[in-house]
C-alpha cells in the first residue's frame, strides 16, 4: 500500500484552519489508491492484515475479583498456562508450556534467519512454531522443539520425510487475511533457494491455488485426514485451519471431518502478500469469530476435547486472556511476533522513508526489501537479523504475553488460564457486546442474545 | 472399464526368494496393511486382496517394496509413495499417487480425479483414462496415461512430464509453469498460458523413453508438445483477463 | 456434503433384491454423511399401490394419531375415496385414490404441521436423523422390492441436522433429488421462485434445486432440459441425482469437484459417490465403469 510519509503530509488540522476539508469517503489514502490503480492497471498487493478499524479485544474489559470473588496472589499462587493440543485421536499430542503459539509463516515470505529466530524463541518458552507455504527448512526444524507442519493447497515442498519429522500437521483451508483466496509470493522473493524448495522458476510472481488439489469439502477432508493419519501411523495431531467467515459451520465440519485441533484466524490476521481489496473486505473480525466457533464445539460436545486455537490481532496478554475467556484453548501470533523481531522498528525510519513508507506503516512485505531483514530473501538485509538475538526477543515477548495473561487470570481468581470464561468479561460498545456475546458493561444486555444463533 | 483386472503380468518380488505377505481387506485391515508396509524392508512384497474401493491403501510407502492391489482402490492409493512399486489391478479413486516422491505406481484400469496431484517424482502409469485434474500442481513426476484425461489437467503444473495417448479435456495446462505435456489425440481447449510447442529431437527422445518405461509402443512422432508461454510469470496489466 | 448411492434395476429378476443391494451401497457411503439419511424407493407394492397416491410424512409420531388422521380424511376427501394410514419406521404413509396434491391438502387440514417428504403414485421417501444404517434398518430397507432407488447420507453444511433437511427432496409427484455439494446462490434463486409462488419447507439449499426442477418440469421442460437449465441458474458445486416415475438422471457442475462414479450392466445402472459403494453389486466385475463428465446430463429410463 502506498502511503504518504507522515513528514511530507501537512497536518490535517492546519489544512482545516485554511478552510480546506478532506472527504471522509475519498480520503487521501483512497485517492492515492485510485491514482495507483489508474497508473499500473493491476490491483494493489501488500502484506500485513486488515488495517481498517473493527471491533476487537480492546472493546472488552475483565471483571476483576473484589468481595464476591477472591483473587490469587501474583507470583506466589500458581496460575497454570500449559495446554495439551491434539489428544482426540493422535497418540503423540503436543504438550505446551504456554497457550501462546507462533502461527504459520513461510520460509520465502520470511528469511531463514527470521524463521530460525521464531523457532528458537518458541522453543525457549516451550511452545510451538509453524511452517508455511513453502516447506520445512532444516534451520527451522533444528531450532523448533514443537513444529507444526502446514499442509496447504500448493503443497510446495511437501514431502513425507518432513511430514514424519513434524510434531503436528495443520491442514490449511484458509487464513483470516483472505478466506477463499490462495497465496502469493512476488518475484523479488523467489530466490534460488526459495524457488528450489517450491519447484518454481527463479524470480517469477507465484500464485498459489485457493483450493486443495485433491479434495473439496468436509466429506473429502475426512478421507484426506485419514490418509495423513495412515501415513504418519496415527501419531501426529491434525489441525484444521480456517479463515474466519462462517466459523460456526466450518468449525463443526472440521470436527466432523476428524480434526484434533481447529485453528480459527480472524480478519486481522496477517499475510505476506495478498490483494489489498481482499485483506480489507473479506472475512470477519476475530472477536466475532470466537463465540461462533465455541458454540459449534459446545453443541457437538467437543469444547476442550477438540482444541480451539485463535489468531488474528493478538498483541498483549490481555488479548490472550480475552481469547481464552471467550473459549479458546490457545492463541497464535504472527504479525506481533514479526514486530517483536524488529519489524517496523523506528531505528530504520530513514530506510522506511526511502521505500515510501514509515516505521509503523510498513506493509510491503511482498517487495522483499524489509530493512529489518525479516520479510526478505536479500542476503544483506537478512543478515541484519541475528537469529540468536531475535530468538531471545521472541522468548521475551512470549513470556510477557504469558505473564500478562496470568496477571489478569489471577485477578479473576483463576488458577489456570483455561478457567477464564465469558462471564469474566463485559463489553464497552454495543457492537463488541453483540459479537463477543458478553453484556455491555454495567448492564445485563447482550445484543442479539436469544434471537441470533444458527 | 476397458482393461480386465488380470491384464497385467504378475510381477513377483524384486529380489528372488522374498516372501509375499497377503492382506485380505474383505473385513477391513487398512491400518494393519499400512503399518506393515511402513515397517517393510527393501525387497519385501505385499498383495492386497478384495480392496473393494477402500481408501488410503499403501500410503506412505518408504522403501523399495512391491505392493499388488488386486481390484479397485479408493481415494489416495499409494499416496506419498517413496520408492515403492505399487500395482493396482483395477481402477483407482481420487488422488492416486498424490505427492509421490519416487518409485512407480501402475493403474491397470481408470483413475479418478487428481491422479498424481502435486507429485514430486517417480512414474505413474494409468492404462485407462484419468478424469479431471490429472497431474494438478505436478512437481516433477512423470505420468503416462494410456487413454484420455479430463478437464483442468496439469493445472499449475510446475515440473515433470505428462504423456496422454488419448485426448485431453478442457483447459489443459492452465497456469502451467515448467512441466512438459505430450498429447497424442485432441485437446478440447488449452488453459491460460499453455501453448503448443515444436517437437525437437530431445523431446522425441524423452517421450520415447517415457512410453517405453510405461510399456507402450506408441510412436512419439504422433504426439504434440504443450508447455508454458511464460506470459503469466509476472503480474502485468495486459494479462488481467487471465487472473 | 454427503454420500450418494442410486440404483435403477432393469432386470425384473433382480428387483426383489433392490433394497438389499441399496443397503450394501448405503453402508459404504456412511462416512461421507453420518448425521442423517434418506431413501426413495420406486414401485414397492407394500408401500405404493397402482392408482393410488401416497404421501410420505416425516416422523412416526405426528401431532395426532394415525387413526385420527384416517377418521378426519374420511370427511376431507371426496365421497368414496378411501384412505389408509400406515407407519413404516420413522415415516408415516398416507394413501388414497385422489391425486397427490388433493391428498396433501387434506392431510394439511387433518394434521397441520405434518411435513410431506415424498409424494406420488410410485415413490416412497423415508428419511430421518441418526446413523444411516440404523435409519435404513428402522425402515426395513433390506429385502425391499423396487425398480429404482436413491439413498443419501448427509453431513450438514449450513442448515440444521433434521429429518426435513435430509435428502431426497421430493417436491413434485414421483420426483426426487439428492445433492452432494453446496449451491452458492441458492438464496437468490429461492427469492425468485418464491416470487413466482413456489412455497418452501426448509432453509436447505438442496430444496431450492428440487423446487427449481419441479418448476421447470411444470413449465414443460423434460428432465434433461430442466437439468441443463439448472446449470444456467444455480451456481456452486454439485453432483445431483434426480429420479422421476420412470427415469434417473445424474449431473455434475462444470468444475466437478464432488465425486461421482457410474457403473452400468445390462441388468442395472448404478451411481455412487465412490466406487466402494458399487463393489458388491452383482456383475460389477464386468460392468462399464466411468465417471460422469462435468456439466453433462446423463439419463436412463426404466
Amino acid at each position: 500500500m502506498t502511503l504518504i510519509a507522515p513528514d511530507q503530509s501537512p497536518a490535517a488540522s492546519s489544512l482545516a484552519a485554511l478552510g480546506l476539508r478532506e472527504s471522509a469517503t475519498f480520503d487521501r489514502a483512497t485517492i492515492a489508491d485510485i491514482q495507483r490503480a489508474a497508473e499500473t492497471g493491476i490491483y494493489d498487493i501488500r502484506g500485513w492484515g486488515a488495517k481498517r478499524q473493527v471491533p476487537h479485544f480492546d472493546d472488552l474489559l475483565f471483571l476483576g475479583a473484589s468481595m464476591s470473588r477472591y483473587p490469587l496472589e501474583g507470583y506466589r499462587e500458581k496460575c497454570g498456562t500449559d495446554v495439551v493440543l491434539g489428544d482426540r485421536y493422535a497418540s503423540k499430542p503436543l504438550h505446551l508450556d504456554t497457550v501462546v503459539t507462533i502461527a504459520g509463516m513461510s520460509f520465502g515470505a520470511l528469511s531463514a534467519n527470521a524463521k530460525e529466530a521464531l523457532g528458537r524463541g518458541a522453543s525457549e518458552v516451550g511452545t510451538s512454531t509453524t511452517t508455511g507455504d513453502g516447506g520445512m527448512t532444516p534451520e527451522e526444524r533444528g531450532q523448533s522443539r514443537n513444529l507444526v507442519y502446514q499442509y496447504l493447497p500448493s503443497r510446495y515442498g511437501m514431502n513425507p520425510d518432513d511430514l514424519r519429522k513434524a510434531d503436528a500437521i495443520e491442514v490449511v483451508l484458509g487464513q483470516g487475511a483472505k478466506p477463499g483466496g490462495g497465496g502469493m509470493l512476488l518475484g523479488q522473493k523467489i530466490t534460488e533457494r526459495v524457488a528450489g524448495m517450491r519447484t518454481l522458476p527463479v524470480g517469477i510472481d507465484q500464485r498459489s491455488a485457493c483450493r486443495h488439489p485433491d479434495w473439496t469439502g468436509p466429506d473429502d477432508l475426512e478421507i484426506k485426514i485419514a490418509e495423513l493419519r495412515e501415513i504418519t501411523d496415527w501419531e501426529k495431531p491434525i489441525y484444521v485451519k480456517i479463515g474466519a467467515s462462517r466459523p460456526y459451520y466450518d468449525t463443526a465440519l472440521a470436527v466432523k471431518a476428524g480434526a484434533d485441533v481447529v485453528v480459527v484466524d480472524g480478519m486481522q490476521g496477517g499475510t505476506a502478500a495478498t490483494q489489498q481489496v481482499f485483506i480489507e473486505n473479506v472475512g470477519i473480525p476475530t472477536l466475532a469469530a470466537i463465540p461462533q466457533a465455541v458454540q459449534a464445539l459446545q453443541e457437538l460436545g467437543m469444547h476442550r476435547k477438540v482444541q480451539l486455537i485463535v489468531s488474528g490481532g493478538i498483541r498483549t496478554g490481555a488479548d490472550v486472556a480475552k481469547a481464552m475467556a471467550l473459549g479458546a484453548d490457545a492463541v497464535a501470533i504472527g504479525t506481533a511476533a514479526l514486530i517483536a523481531l524488529g519489524d517496523n522498528d523506528p531505528r530504520y525510519a530513514a530506510e522506511y522513508a526511502r521505500l515510501g513508507s514509515a516505521a509503523g506503516f510498513y506493509d510491503d512485505f511482498q517487495d522483499g526489501r524489509d530493512p529489518a531483514g525479516i520479510s526478505t530473501q536479500d542476503p544483506e538485509l537478512a543478515a541484519r537479523l541475528d537469529p540468536v538475538a531475535g530468538g531471545r526477543r521472541i522468548a521475551n515477548y512470549l513470556r510477557v504475553l504469558t505473564m500478562e495473561a496470568q496477571t489478569i487470570a489471577r485477578a479473576c481468581g483463576k488458577a489456570h488460564l483455561r478457567n477464564l470464561e465469558p462471564e469474566d468479561l463485559v463489553a464497552l460498545t454495543v457492537e463488541s457486546a453483540a459479537m463477543a456475546r458478553v453484556p455491555l458493561a454495567g448492564t445485563a444486555w447482550i445484543p442479539g442474545a436469544g434471537g441470533a444463533g444458527f | 472399464m476397458t482393461t480386465t483386472l488380470d491384464s497385467l503380468p504378475a510381477q513377483g518380488p524384486r529380489h528372488a526368494g522374498g516372501t509375499t505377505q497377503v492382506f485380505d481387506l474383505k473385513a477391513g485391515g487398512v491400518r494393519e496393511l499400512n503399518k506393515a508396509v511402513h515397517q517393510a524392508a527393501t525387497g519385501e512384497a505385499f498383495t492386497v486382496e478384495n480392496p473393494g474401493g477402500k481408501h488410503s491403501l499403501a500410503v506412505g510407502v518408504n522403501a523399495e517394496i512391491d505392493v499388488d492391489i488386486n481390484g479397485h482402490a479408493g481415494y489416495y492409493a499409494a499416496g506419498m509413495n517413496q520408492g515403492g512399486r505399487v500395482t493396482i489391478r483395477g481402477n483407482a479413486g481420487v488422488g492416486v499417487a498424490e505427492n509421490m516422491m519416487s518409485g512407480t505406481v501402475h493403474v491397470a484400469g481408470d483413475a479418478s480425479q487428481a491422479a498424481g496431484a502435486t507429485a514430486h517424482g517417480g512414474l505413474l502409469v494409468i492404462d485407462g483414462n484419468a478424469s479431471a485434474r490429472c497431474g494438478i500442481s505436478m512437481k516433477g513426476v512423470d505420468i503416462v496415461v494410456g487413454g484420455s484425461i479430463g478437464h483442468m489437467s496439469a493445472f499449475m503444473a510446475q515440473a515433470g512430464r505428462l504423456v496422454v495417448c488419448g485426448d485431453a479435456g478442457d483447459a489443459l495446462g492452465d497456469s502451467i509453469y515448467e512441466a512438459r505435456l505430450y498429447v497424442k489425440g485432441t485437446v478440447a481447449s488449452l488453459g491460460a498460458d499453455c501453448v503448443a510447442k515444436p517437437m525437437r529431437a530431445e523431446h522425441l527422445a524423452e517421450l520415447g523413453e517415457l512410453l517405453r518405461a510405461a510399456g507402450r509402443d506408441d510412436d512419439p512422432a504422433d504426439f504434440t508438445r504443450y508447455g508454458s508461454a511464460r506470459t503469466l510469470y509476472h503480474f502485468h496489466v495486459d494479462n488481467s483477463s487471465a487472473y | 456434503m454427503c454420500g450418494i448411492a442410486a440404483l435403477q434395476v432393469r432386470n425384473p429378476e433382480l428387483r426383489p433384491q433392490l433394497g438389499t443391494l441399496l443397503s450394501t451401497m448405503l453402508c459404504e457411503i456412511v462416512d461421507r454423511g453420518p448425521d442423517s439419511a434418506g431413501m426413495a424407493i420406486y414401485d414397492n407394492p407394500k408401500l405404493n399401490s397402482t392408482g393410488q397416491s401416497t404421501l410420505s410424512l416425516l416422523g412416526a409420531d405426528l401431532a395426532i394419531t394415525s387413526a385420527d388422521i384416517d377418521r378426519l380424511l374420511e370427511h376431507l376427501l371426496p365421497e368414496g375415496a378411501a384412505s389408509t394410514v400406515r407407519v413404516v419406521g420413522d415415516t408415516t404413509l398416507v394413501s388414497s385414490e385422489v391425486p397427490a396434491a388433493e391428498l396433501a391438502a387434506a392431510v394439511a387440514q387433518a394434521s397441520p404441521g405434518a411435513v410431506v417428504a415424498g409424494r406420488g403414485e410410485r415413490v416412497t421417501v423415508m428419511k430421518s436423523v441418526g446413523h444411516p444404517m440404523e435409519v435404513a434398518a428402522r425402515h426395513g430397507l433390506d429385502g425391499m422390492y423396487g425398480t429404482q432407488a436413491v439413498s443419501h447420507t448427509r453431513m450438514a453444511t449450513e442448515s440444521a441436522v433434521t429429518a426435513g433437511g435430509s435428502h431426497p427432496f421430493s417436491v413434485a409427484d414421483d420426483l426426487c433429488l439428492v445433492h452432494n455439494g453446496s449451491f452458492s446462490n441458492h438464496a437468490s434463486v429461492r427469492r425468485e421462485l418464491k416470487r413466482l409462488g413456489v412455497e418452501f419447507d426448509s432453509e436447505n439449499d438442496t430444496e431450492v434445486g428440487a423446487r427449481y426442477i419441479a418448476h421447470r418440469l411444470e413449465q414443460g421442460d423434460d428432465l434433461e432440459t430442466a437439468l441443463v437449465n439448472l446449470g444456467q441458474v444455480l451456481d456452486g458445486f454439485y453432483t445431483l441425482v434426480v429420479t422421476t416415475a420412470d427415469s434417473m438422471a445424474v449431473v455434475r457442475d462444470p468444475i466437478a469437484c464432488k465425486p461421482a462414479i457410474i457403473a452400468e450392466t445390462d441388468d442395472w445402472v448404478a451411481m455412487a459417490s465412490e466406487f466402494r459403494a458399487l463393489a458388491e453389486l452383482p456383475g460389477i466385475e464386468n460392468a462399464r465403469i466411468f465417471e460422469p463428465e462435468p456439466g453433462k446430463v446423463y439419463t436412463w429410463s426404466l
